[in-house]
Protein backbone atom coordinates (compact mmCIF):
# COMPACT_ATOMS: atom_id res chain seq x y z
CA UNK A 1 0.00 0.00 0.00
CA UNK A 2 0.83 3.72 -0.20
CA UNK A 3 0.35 4.79 3.24
CA UNK A 4 4.10 4.77 3.82
CA UNK A 5 5.64 7.60 1.04
CA UNK A 6 3.77 10.75 1.66
CA UNK A 7 5.85 13.71 3.00
CA UNK A 8 3.52 16.61 3.96
CA UNK A 9 1.96 17.35 6.64
CA UNK A 10 -2.08 17.00 6.34
CA UNK A 11 -4.62 20.15 6.78
CA UNK A 12 -4.74 22.99 4.21
CA UNK A 13 -1.61 25.37 3.99
CA UNK A 14 -1.89 28.51 5.51
CA UNK A 15 1.06 29.96 3.49
CA UNK A 16 1.37 30.52 -0.35
CA UNK A 17 4.39 28.26 -1.02
CA UNK A 18 5.88 25.41 1.55
CA UNK A 19 9.60 24.86 0.84
CA UNK A 20 10.67 21.01 1.18
CA UNK A 21 7.04 19.97 0.34
CA UNK A 22 6.03 17.48 -1.70
CA UNK A 23 3.44 19.73 -2.94
CA UNK A 24 4.42 23.46 -2.69
CA UNK A 25 1.12 25.34 -3.45
CA UNK A 26 -0.85 26.87 -6.42
CA UNK A 27 0.30 28.33 -8.96
CA UNK A 28 -1.62 30.38 -11.98
CA UNK A 29 -1.20 28.93 -15.49
CA UNK A 30 -1.62 32.28 -16.86
CA UNK A 31 0.61 34.80 -14.93
CA UNK A 32 2.70 32.43 -12.50
CA UNK A 33 1.13 34.01 -9.25
CA UNK A 34 1.67 31.53 -6.07
CA UNK A 35 -1.16 31.24 -3.85
CA UNK A 36 -2.20 28.67 -0.72
CA UNK A 37 -3.58 25.26 -1.65
CA UNK A 38 -7.58 25.90 -1.12
CA UNK A 39 -10.89 25.78 -2.86
CA UNK A 40 -9.78 28.84 -4.48
CA UNK A 41 -9.51 28.14 -8.66
CA UNK A 42 -8.90 31.45 -10.08
CA UNK A 43 -6.09 33.60 -10.09
CA UNK A 44 -6.73 37.03 -7.73
CA UNK A 45 -4.57 38.96 -9.93
CA UNK A 46 -6.07 37.94 -13.23
CA UNK A 47 -8.49 35.74 -13.25
CA UNK A 48 -6.70 32.51 -14.90
CA UNK A 49 -6.77 29.17 -13.78
CA UNK A 50 -5.02 28.16 -10.43
CA UNK A 51 -3.01 24.97 -10.55
CA UNK A 52 -1.30 22.77 -8.16
CA UNK A 53 2.62 22.87 -7.71
CA UNK A 54 5.07 20.22 -7.03
CA UNK A 55 8.33 19.80 -5.76
CA UNK A 56 9.67 16.84 -7.92
CA UNK A 57 13.23 17.06 -6.56
CA UNK A 58 11.13 15.83 -3.32
CA UNK A 59 8.73 13.14 -5.13
CA UNK A 60 11.81 11.97 -6.40
CA UNK A 61 13.19 11.04 -3.35
CA UNK A 62 10.57 7.98 -3.18
CA UNK A 63 8.93 7.89 -6.56
CA UNK A 64 10.68 4.97 -8.37
CA UNK A 65 10.16 2.33 -10.61
CA UNK A 66 10.41 -0.33 -7.85
CA UNK A 67 8.69 1.49 -5.52
CA UNK A 68 5.60 1.95 -7.62
CA UNK A 69 5.60 -2.03 -8.96
CA UNK A 70 5.47 -2.84 -5.13
CA UNK A 71 2.56 -1.26 -4.45
CA UNK A 72 -1.06 -2.02 -4.56
CA UNK A 73 -2.89 -1.65 -8.26
CA UNK A 74 -4.54 1.95 -8.61
CA UNK A 75 -4.38 5.47 -9.14
CA UNK A 76 -2.85 5.62 -5.70
CA UNK A 77 0.19 3.84 -6.32
CA UNK A 78 1.19 7.34 -8.43
CA UNK A 79 0.00 9.16 -5.12
CA UNK A 80 3.59 11.10 -4.68
CA UNK A 81 2.26 12.92 -8.31
CA UNK A 82 -1.08 13.68 -7.24
CA UNK A 83 -2.53 16.67 -4.98
CA UNK A 84 -3.93 15.10 -1.63
CA UNK A 85 -2.23 14.88 1.16
CA UNK A 86 -2.80 11.07 2.02
CA UNK A 87 -4.54 8.48 -0.36
CA UNK A 88 -8.10 8.27 1.20
CA UNK A 89 -9.42 5.63 3.49
CA UNK A 90 -12.38 5.10 1.83
CA UNK A 91 -12.64 5.33 -1.88
CA UNK A 92 -13.35 3.57 -4.85
CA UNK A 93 -11.02 1.26 -6.88
CA UNK A 94 -9.82 3.10 -9.43
CA UNK A 95 -7.22 3.02 -12.66
CA UNK A 96 -4.82 0.39 -12.95
CA UNK A 97 -6.68 -0.69 -16.81
CA UNK A 98 -5.03 -2.85 -19.28
CA UNK A 99 -3.58 -1.58 -22.24
CA UNK A 100 -4.45 -3.65 -25.02
CA UNK A 101 -3.05 -4.60 -28.29
CA UNK A 102 -5.62 -3.90 -30.73
CA UNK A 103 -4.46 -5.90 -33.88
CA UNK A 104 -7.48 -6.78 -35.90
CA UNK A 105 -8.94 -3.61 -35.73
CA UNK A 106 -5.00 -1.44 -36.41
CA UNK A 107 -5.68 -2.02 -40.13
CA UNK A 108 -9.20 -1.04 -40.35
CA UNK A 109 -7.74 2.42 -39.24
CA UNK A 110 -4.74 2.32 -41.20
CA UNK A 111 -1.95 1.72 -38.99
CA UNK A 112 -0.45 -0.81 -37.65
CA UNK A 113 0.64 -0.53 -34.33
CA UNK A 114 -2.52 0.05 -31.78
CA UNK A 115 -2.77 0.06 -28.18
CA UNK A 116 -6.29 0.55 -26.59
CA UNK A 117 -6.25 1.56 -23.24
CA UNK A 118 -9.44 0.94 -21.68
CA UNK A 119 -10.96 3.16 -19.62
CA UNK A 120 -14.55 1.45 -20.11
CA UNK A 121 -13.66 -0.57 -16.95
CA UNK A 122 -13.44 1.91 -14.09
CA UNK A 123 -15.94 1.36 -11.36
CA UNK A 124 -18.11 3.83 -12.70
CA UNK A 125 -17.27 2.92 -15.97
CA UNK A 126 -15.77 5.93 -17.14
CA UNK A 127 -12.11 7.36 -16.70
CA UNK A 128 -13.62 9.99 -14.98
CA UNK A 129 -13.22 8.16 -11.96
CA UNK A 130 -9.89 8.80 -11.63
CA UNK A 131 -10.69 12.90 -11.87
CA UNK A 132 -13.03 12.29 -9.41
CA UNK A 133 -11.18 10.45 -6.69
CA UNK A 134 -8.70 13.08 -5.97
CA UNK A 135 -11.02 16.08 -6.19
CA UNK A 136 -13.02 13.91 -3.77
CA UNK A 137 -10.26 13.00 -1.77
CA UNK A 138 -9.56 16.91 -1.72
CA UNK A 139 -12.68 17.14 -0.54
CA UNK A 140 -12.60 15.66 2.30
CA UNK A 141 -9.44 17.17 3.44
CA UNK A 142 -11.16 20.51 3.06
CA UNK A 143 -14.03 19.17 4.98
CA UNK A 144 -16.90 20.33 2.32
CA UNK A 145 -20.67 19.33 3.20
CA UNK A 146 -21.56 17.96 -0.45
CA UNK A 147 -19.55 16.71 -3.57
CA UNK A 148 -21.10 18.23 -6.69
CA UNK A 149 -20.70 18.63 -10.60
CA UNK A 150 -21.89 20.03 -13.66
CA UNK A 151 -21.88 17.15 -15.99
CA UNK A 152 -22.23 15.91 -19.57
CA UNK A 153 -23.20 12.59 -18.04
CA UNK A 154 -20.33 10.22 -17.14
CA UNK A 155 -18.52 12.81 -14.54
CA UNK A 156 -21.97 11.92 -13.16
CA UNK A 157 -22.19 8.72 -12.28
CA UNK A 158 -18.33 9.62 -11.24
CA UNK A 159 -18.82 11.85 -8.75
CA UNK A 160 -22.49 10.04 -7.54
CA UNK A 161 -20.51 7.01 -7.22
CA UNK A 162 -17.37 8.79 -5.24
CA UNK A 163 -19.26 10.86 -3.04
CA UNK A 164 -21.39 7.25 -1.80
CA UNK A 165 -17.83 5.72 -1.32
CA UNK A 166 -16.62 8.98 0.56
CA UNK A 167 -20.22 9.38 2.61
CA UNK A 168 -20.98 12.58 1.24
CA UNK A 169 -24.51 13.45 -0.38
CA UNK A 170 -24.43 14.66 -3.85
CA UNK A 171 -26.20 16.99 -6.20
CA UNK A 172 -25.28 16.13 -10.07
CA UNK A 173 -26.64 19.39 -12.50
CA UNK A 174 -27.16 17.86 -15.69
CA UNK A 175 -28.40 19.31 -18.91
CA UNK A 176 -32.09 18.09 -18.72
CA UNK A 177 -31.96 16.45 -22.24
CA UNK A 178 -29.19 13.71 -20.85
CA UNK A 179 -29.86 10.38 -21.87
CA UNK A 180 -31.78 8.15 -19.64
CA UNK A 181 -28.31 5.51 -19.25
CA UNK A 182 -26.33 8.71 -17.42
CA UNK A 183 -29.39 9.77 -15.75
CA UNK A 184 -30.31 6.80 -13.82
CA UNK A 185 -26.69 5.76 -13.38
CA UNK A 186 -26.07 8.55 -11.06
CA UNK A 187 -29.48 8.37 -9.25
CA UNK A 188 -28.62 4.83 -8.21
CA UNK A 189 -25.56 5.62 -6.09
CA UNK A 190 -28.02 8.26 -4.20
CA UNK A 191 -27.16 11.19 -5.80
CA UNK A 192 -29.66 14.36 -5.93
CA UNK A 193 -30.46 15.25 -9.70
CA UNK A 194 -30.88 18.51 -10.70
CA UNK A 195 -32.03 18.54 -14.64
CA UNK A 196 -31.06 22.13 -15.95
CA UNK A 197 -33.41 23.33 -19.15
CA UNK A 198 -30.34 24.10 -21.06
CA UNK A 199 -26.84 23.27 -22.63
CA UNK A 200 -23.90 22.03 -20.83
CA UNK A 201 -22.41 25.59 -20.85
CA UNK A 202 -25.74 27.11 -19.63
CA UNK A 203 -25.22 24.40 -16.74
CA UNK A 204 -21.82 25.18 -16.23
CA UNK A 205 -22.21 28.90 -15.64
CA UNK A 206 -24.93 28.37 -13.24
CA UNK A 207 -23.18 25.68 -11.04
CA UNK A 208 -20.19 28.35 -11.00
CA UNK A 209 -22.55 30.65 -9.01
CA UNK A 210 -23.56 27.81 -7.06
CA UNK A 211 -20.41 27.07 -6.58
CA UNK A 212 -19.89 29.97 -5.16
CA UNK A 213 -22.95 30.52 -2.81
CA UNK A 214 -23.25 27.57 -1.31
CA UNK A 215 -19.75 26.08 -0.88
CA UNK A 216 -20.13 22.87 -2.18
CA UNK A 217 -17.17 20.48 -3.27
CA UNK A 218 -17.86 21.18 -7.24
CA UNK A 219 -15.18 18.41 -8.67
CA UNK A 220 -15.24 20.43 -11.76
CA UNK A 221 -15.21 24.55 -10.54
CA UNK A 222 -13.94 24.85 -6.94
CA UNK A 223 -11.97 21.62 -7.34
CA UNK A 224 -10.65 21.60 -10.63
CA UNK A 225 -7.16 22.55 -9.94
CA UNK A 226 -7.35 19.02 -8.03
CA UNK A 227 -10.02 17.22 -10.30
CA UNK A 228 -7.85 17.70 -13.56
CA UNK A 229 -4.58 16.53 -11.96
CA UNK A 230 -6.37 12.85 -11.67
CA UNK A 231 -6.21 12.20 -15.27
CA UNK A 232 -2.54 12.09 -15.05
CA UNK A 233 -2.74 8.97 -13.95
CA UNK A 234 -3.59 7.83 -17.96
CA UNK A 235 -0.53 8.41 -18.64
CA UNK A 236 1.29 7.00 -15.96
CA UNK A 237 -0.59 3.85 -16.42
CA UNK A 238 0.62 3.68 -20.10
CA UNK A 239 3.92 4.04 -19.38
CA UNK A 240 4.18 1.56 -16.61
CA UNK A 241 2.28 -0.63 -19.52
CA UNK A 242 4.13 -0.46 -21.90
CA UNK A 243 7.66 -1.23 -19.57
CA UNK A 244 7.93 2.55 -18.66
CA UNK A 245 8.62 4.21 -22.10
CA UNK A 246 6.22 6.71 -24.54
CA UNK A 247 4.24 5.68 -27.50
CA UNK A 248 4.75 7.62 -30.38
CA UNK A 249 1.40 9.16 -30.45
CA UNK A 250 -1.39 9.49 -28.16
CA UNK A 251 -5.12 9.66 -28.92
CA UNK A 252 -7.81 11.19 -27.26
CA UNK A 253 -11.39 12.83 -26.87
CA UNK A 254 -11.41 16.56 -26.25
CA UNK A 255 -14.35 17.82 -24.40
CA UNK A 256 -13.07 21.00 -21.98
CA UNK A 257 -9.87 19.70 -22.94
CA UNK A 258 -8.65 19.13 -19.21
CA UNK A 259 -7.75 15.10 -19.57
CA UNK A 260 -5.80 15.69 -23.36
CA UNK A 261 -3.60 18.24 -21.78
CA UNK A 262 -3.24 16.69 -18.68
CA UNK A 263 -2.30 13.11 -20.28
CA UNK A 264 0.66 15.19 -21.97
CA UNK A 265 1.58 16.26 -18.31
CA UNK A 266 1.61 13.26 -17.11
CA UNK A 267 4.08 12.37 -19.57
CA UNK A 268 6.14 15.36 -19.09
CA UNK A 269 6.23 14.73 -15.38
CA UNK A 270 7.77 11.31 -15.63
CA UNK A 271 10.48 12.47 -18.14
CA UNK A 272 11.22 14.91 -14.94
CA UNK A 273 11.55 12.07 -13.00
CA UNK A 274 13.63 9.85 -14.81
CA UNK A 275 10.52 7.29 -14.82
CA UNK A 276 10.93 7.05 -18.74
CA UNK A 277 13.16 8.67 -21.53
CA UNK A 278 12.07 11.95 -22.45
CA UNK A 279 10.72 11.63 -26.23
CA UNK A 280 8.38 13.57 -28.43
CA UNK A 281 5.14 12.12 -28.20
CA UNK A 282 2.50 13.36 -30.59
CA UNK A 283 -1.22 14.97 -28.59
CA UNK A 284 -3.74 13.54 -31.06
CA UNK A 285 -7.35 14.71 -29.89
CA UNK A 286 -10.91 14.14 -30.87
CA UNK A 287 -13.93 16.09 -31.03
CA UNK A 288 -17.84 15.77 -32.58
CA UNK A 289 -18.41 17.63 -35.80
CA UNK A 290 -21.60 18.85 -34.24
CA UNK A 291 -19.32 20.36 -31.50
CA UNK A 292 -16.36 21.01 -32.40
CA UNK A 293 -15.08 24.45 -30.81
CA UNK A 294 -11.39 23.05 -30.69
CA UNK A 295 -11.00 21.36 -34.01
CA UNK A 296 -11.88 24.69 -35.39
CA UNK A 297 -9.23 26.72 -33.23
CA UNK A 298 -7.20 24.21 -34.91
CA UNK A 299 -7.86 24.32 -38.24
CA UNK A 300 -7.82 28.01 -38.60
CA UNK A 301 -4.55 28.25 -36.72
CA UNK A 302 -5.16 30.26 -33.77
CA UNK A 303 -5.87 29.38 -30.33
CA UNK A 304 -8.88 31.52 -29.58
CA UNK A 305 -11.60 29.55 -29.15
CA UNK A 306 -14.70 30.61 -30.91
CA UNK A 307 -17.77 28.51 -28.32
CA UNK A 308 -20.56 26.91 -29.51
CA UNK A 309 -24.01 27.98 -28.69
CA UNK A 310 -26.09 24.68 -29.55
CA UNK A 311 -23.77 21.40 -29.97
CA UNK A 312 -25.99 19.28 -32.38
CA UNK A 313 -24.31 15.27 -32.07
CA UNK A 314 -25.23 12.16 -30.45
CA UNK A 315 -22.19 12.19 -28.95
CA UNK A 316 -23.15 14.83 -25.72
CA UNK A 317 -20.53 13.68 -22.89
CA UNK A 318 -18.07 16.28 -25.52
CA UNK A 319 -20.96 18.71 -26.01
CA UNK A 320 -19.14 21.04 -24.21
CA UNK A 321 -19.45 24.69 -26.26
CA UNK A 322 -17.37 26.76 -24.08
CA UNK A 323 -14.17 24.40 -23.37
CA UNK A 324 -12.05 25.69 -20.14
CA UNK A 325 -8.83 24.31 -21.81
CA UNK A 326 -9.56 24.49 -25.10
CA UNK A 327 -6.46 26.91 -25.88
CA UNK A 328 -4.55 24.69 -23.96
CA UNK A 329 -5.61 21.48 -26.16
CA UNK A 330 -4.69 23.61 -28.89
CA UNK A 331 -1.18 24.67 -28.07
CA UNK A 332 -0.41 21.16 -27.02
CA UNK A 333 -1.90 19.40 -30.65
CA UNK A 334 0.14 22.37 -32.83
CA UNK A 335 3.49 22.08 -30.23
CA UNK A 336 3.30 18.21 -30.36
CA UNK A 337 3.14 17.83 -34.15
CA UNK A 338 -0.51 16.19 -33.32
CA UNK A 339 -4.01 17.13 -34.36
CA UNK A 340 -7.61 17.85 -33.64
CA UNK A 341 -10.15 16.06 -35.70
CA UNK A 342 -13.44 16.43 -35.97
CA UNK A 343 -15.80 13.39 -36.31
CA UNK A 344 -19.24 12.89 -38.16
CA UNK A 345 -21.60 11.18 -35.89
CA UNK A 346 -21.82 8.30 -38.75
CA UNK A 347 -18.62 7.72 -38.70
CA UNK A 348 -18.44 7.73 -34.75
CA UNK A 349 -21.17 5.21 -34.55
CA UNK A 350 -19.33 2.83 -36.88
CA UNK A 351 -16.02 3.16 -35.23
CA UNK A 352 -18.44 1.82 -31.94
CA UNK A 353 -19.24 -0.86 -33.44
CA UNK A 354 -15.51 -1.66 -35.36
CA UNK A 355 -13.76 -1.67 -31.63
CA UNK A 356 -16.77 -3.90 -29.84
CA UNK A 357 -17.08 -6.35 -32.97
CA UNK A 358 -13.44 -6.34 -33.77
CA UNK A 359 -11.63 -6.65 -30.39
CA UNK A 360 -14.68 -6.99 -27.44
CA UNK A 361 -14.23 -3.75 -26.38
CA UNK A 362 -17.69 -1.16 -25.74
CA UNK A 363 -16.79 2.38 -25.49
CA UNK A 364 -19.26 5.42 -25.34
CA UNK A 365 -19.64 7.84 -27.71
CA UNK A 366 -16.18 9.67 -27.38
CA UNK A 367 -14.28 6.78 -27.52
CA UNK A 368 -16.31 6.04 -31.27
CA UNK A 369 -14.77 9.87 -31.89
CA UNK A 370 -11.84 8.84 -30.61
CA UNK A 371 -10.81 5.98 -32.78
CA UNK A 372 -12.35 8.07 -35.40
CA UNK A 373 -9.84 10.35 -34.54
CA UNK A 374 -6.88 7.76 -35.28
CA UNK A 375 -7.94 7.36 -38.91
CA UNK A 376 -8.31 11.04 -39.62
CA UNK A 377 -4.77 11.70 -38.13
CA UNK A 378 -3.51 8.85 -40.42
CA UNK A 379 -5.17 9.83 -43.14
CA UNK A 380 -3.56 13.74 -41.94
CA UNK A 381 -0.56 12.33 -41.71
CA UNK A 382 -0.20 13.07 -38.07
CA UNK A 383 0.04 9.28 -37.48
CA UNK A 384 3.38 7.75 -39.41
CA UNK A 385 4.37 4.31 -41.08
CA UNK A 386 5.08 2.52 -37.89
CA UNK A 387 4.20 4.63 -35.47
CA UNK A 388 2.99 3.01 -32.15
CA UNK A 389 -0.45 4.48 -30.91
CA UNK A 390 -2.35 4.36 -27.48
CA UNK A 391 -5.83 5.30 -28.02
CA UNK A 392 -7.64 6.30 -24.66
CA UNK A 393 -11.85 4.63 -24.56
CA UNK A 394 -12.81 6.81 -21.51
CA UNK A 395 -16.15 5.69 -21.64
CA UNK A 396 -18.62 1.96 -21.62
CA UNK A 397 -21.04 1.84 -24.61
CA UNK A 398 -23.79 0.86 -21.78
CA UNK A 399 -23.96 4.55 -21.07
CA UNK A 400 -24.48 5.75 -25.03
CA UNK A 401 -26.89 2.44 -26.13
CA UNK A 402 -28.65 4.34 -28.41
CA UNK A 403 -25.39 5.05 -30.99
CA UNK A 404 -24.48 1.31 -31.16
CA UNK A 405 -27.09 1.33 -34.13
CA UNK A 406 -26.74 5.36 -35.63
CA UNK A 407 -26.77 4.18 -39.42
CA UNK A 408 -27.01 0.93 -38.84
CA UNK A 409 -29.79 -0.36 -41.66
CA UNK A 410 -33.00 -2.16 -40.27
CA UNK A 411 -31.29 -4.32 -37.53
CA UNK A 412 -32.77 -7.15 -38.45
CA UNK A 413 -29.87 -9.90 -38.80
CA UNK A 414 -29.09 -12.07 -41.62
CA UNK A 415 -27.24 -15.40 -40.58
CA UNK A 416 -23.45 -14.96 -39.80
CA UNK A 417 -24.23 -11.20 -39.80
CA UNK A 418 -23.85 -9.19 -36.40
CA UNK A 419 -27.48 -7.78 -35.27
CA UNK A 420 -30.65 -8.79 -33.61
CA UNK A 421 -32.20 -11.84 -35.66
CA UNK A 422 -36.05 -11.88 -35.50
CA UNK A 423 -37.77 -13.48 -32.86
CA UNK A 424 -38.36 -17.39 -33.77
CA UNK A 425 -40.80 -19.61 -32.44
CA UNK A 426 -39.07 -22.16 -30.01
CA UNK A 427 -38.66 -25.09 -32.92
CA UNK A 428 -35.73 -26.43 -34.80
CA UNK A 429 -37.39 -25.75 -37.79
CA UNK A 430 -38.38 -22.09 -37.17
CA UNK A 431 -34.16 -21.70 -36.51
CA UNK A 432 -33.76 -23.84 -39.48
CA UNK A 433 -35.62 -21.58 -41.66
CA UNK A 434 -34.48 -18.34 -40.56
CA UNK A 435 -30.68 -20.16 -41.34
CA UNK A 436 -31.69 -20.89 -44.80
CA UNK A 437 -32.33 -17.42 -45.36
CA UNK A 438 -36.13 -16.97 -44.09
CA UNK A 439 -36.09 -13.82 -42.39
CA UNK A 440 -40.29 -12.98 -42.96
CA UNK B 1 -28.78 50.90 -14.56
CA UNK B 2 -28.37 47.46 -14.89
CA UNK B 3 -27.20 44.91 -12.22
CA UNK B 4 -23.88 43.54 -12.30
CA UNK B 5 -23.31 40.03 -10.12
CA UNK B 6 -19.70 40.10 -9.05
CA UNK B 7 -18.18 36.71 -8.27
CA UNK B 8 -16.14 36.07 -5.16
CA UNK B 9 -12.78 36.35 -6.78
CA UNK B 10 -13.68 40.12 -7.65
CA UNK B 11 -15.65 41.15 -4.21
CA UNK B 12 -12.40 42.11 -2.24
CA UNK B 13 -12.35 45.12 -5.05
CA UNK B 14 -16.23 46.08 -4.58
CA UNK B 15 -16.19 46.14 -0.82
CA UNK B 16 -17.48 42.95 -0.72
CA UNK B 17 -20.45 43.74 -2.63
CA UNK B 18 -22.44 40.81 -4.79
CA UNK B 19 -24.13 43.40 -7.09
CA UNK B 20 -23.89 46.50 -7.82
CA UNK B 21 -25.97 49.14 -10.47
CA UNK B 22 -24.14 50.64 -12.91
CA UNK B 23 -25.20 52.79 -15.77
CA UNK B 24 -24.39 51.90 -19.48
CA UNK B 25 -25.96 51.22 -22.49
CA UNK B 26 -23.64 48.58 -24.02
CA UNK B 27 -21.61 45.79 -22.49
CA UNK B 28 -18.37 47.78 -22.82
CA UNK B 29 -20.03 50.91 -21.46
CA UNK B 30 -21.40 49.07 -18.59
CA UNK B 31 -17.63 47.41 -17.51
CA UNK B 32 -16.34 50.45 -17.70
CA UNK B 33 -18.88 52.23 -15.68
CA UNK B 34 -18.06 49.32 -13.33
CA UNK B 35 -14.20 49.59 -13.70
CA UNK B 36 -14.83 53.32 -12.59
CA UNK B 37 -16.72 53.14 -9.62
CA UNK B 38 -14.08 50.16 -8.73
CA UNK B 39 -10.62 50.74 -10.21
CA UNK B 40 -9.10 47.84 -8.70
CA UNK B 41 -11.16 45.84 -10.69
CA UNK B 42 -9.24 46.69 -13.87
CA UNK B 43 -6.18 44.68 -13.78
CA UNK B 44 -8.57 41.27 -13.39
CA UNK B 45 -11.35 42.28 -15.71
CA UNK B 46 -9.96 44.69 -18.99
CA UNK B 47 -7.09 43.36 -21.19
CA UNK B 48 -4.62 46.20 -22.44
CA UNK B 49 -6.35 46.66 -25.49
CA UNK B 50 -9.57 47.33 -23.32
CA UNK B 51 -11.32 43.94 -24.03
CA UNK B 52 -12.34 41.83 -21.77
CA UNK B 53 -9.48 39.88 -20.31
CA UNK B 54 -9.16 35.96 -22.21
CA UNK B 55 -10.34 34.29 -18.64
CA UNK B 56 -13.16 36.76 -18.04
CA UNK B 57 -16.70 35.15 -19.60
CA UNK B 58 -19.92 37.99 -19.73
CA UNK B 59 -23.56 36.35 -18.94
CA UNK B 60 -26.26 39.29 -19.97
CA UNK B 61 -29.57 37.80 -18.57
CA UNK B 62 -27.73 34.79 -19.10
CA UNK B 63 -26.43 34.45 -22.53
CA UNK B 64 -22.95 34.38 -23.24
CA UNK B 65 -22.19 37.74 -24.48
CA UNK B 66 -20.20 36.29 -27.40
CA UNK B 67 -23.27 34.77 -28.87
CA UNK B 68 -24.70 38.00 -29.07
CA UNK B 69 -22.71 41.19 -29.96
CA UNK B 70 -20.11 40.53 -27.59
CA UNK B 71 -18.90 43.84 -25.51
CA UNK B 72 -21.65 45.81 -28.07
CA UNK B 73 -24.56 43.86 -27.25
CA UNK B 74 -27.09 46.45 -25.90
CA UNK B 75 -27.89 46.45 -22.40
CA UNK B 76 -31.54 47.76 -20.98
CA UNK B 77 -32.86 48.79 -17.82
CA UNK B 78 -33.34 45.91 -15.46
CA UNK B 79 -31.18 43.47 -17.64
CA UNK B 80 -28.22 41.67 -15.29
CA UNK B 81 -24.90 40.93 -16.37
CA UNK B 82 -22.86 38.00 -14.91
CA UNK B 83 -19.03 38.58 -14.85
CA UNK B 84 -17.59 34.30 -14.33
CA UNK B 85 -14.22 33.04 -14.71
CA UNK B 86 -13.74 30.99 -18.12
CA UNK B 87 -11.97 28.13 -16.31
CA UNK B 88 -14.43 25.91 -14.95
CA UNK B 89 -16.23 22.49 -16.34
CA UNK B 90 -15.35 19.48 -18.20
Amino acid sequence: MTTEILTSSPGSSSSTTRPGARITGMRCRNCGRAEAISLAYVCPACFGPLEVAYDYAVIGQTLTRAAISARAPGIWRYAELLPVETPPTRSLPVGSTPLLTADRLAPTLGIERLWIKDDTRNPSLSFKDRAVAVAAARAVEFGVTALACASTGNLAGATAAAAAAAGLPAYVFIPADLEPAKVDHALAYGATVVPIDGTYDDVNRLCLEVADETGWGFVNINLRPFYAEGSKTLAYEIAESLGWRSPDVVVAPVASGAMFTRVARGFEELAELGLIEARPIRFVGGQAAGCAPVATAFERGTDVIEPVREPDTIVRSLAIGNPADGRYAVELAVASGGSIEAIDDLVTAAAIRDVARLEGIYPETAGGVTLAAVAAARRRGTIRDGDEVVALLTGNGLKTPDARTLGHGDGIARPGEPGLAPVLRPNLSAFERWLGGDVA
Amino acid sequence: MSTVRIPPTLRTATGGAKQVEVPGGTVREVVRGLVAAYPALEAQLLAPDGDLNRFVNAFLNDTDVRHLQSLDTPVGEGDTLVLLPAMAGG
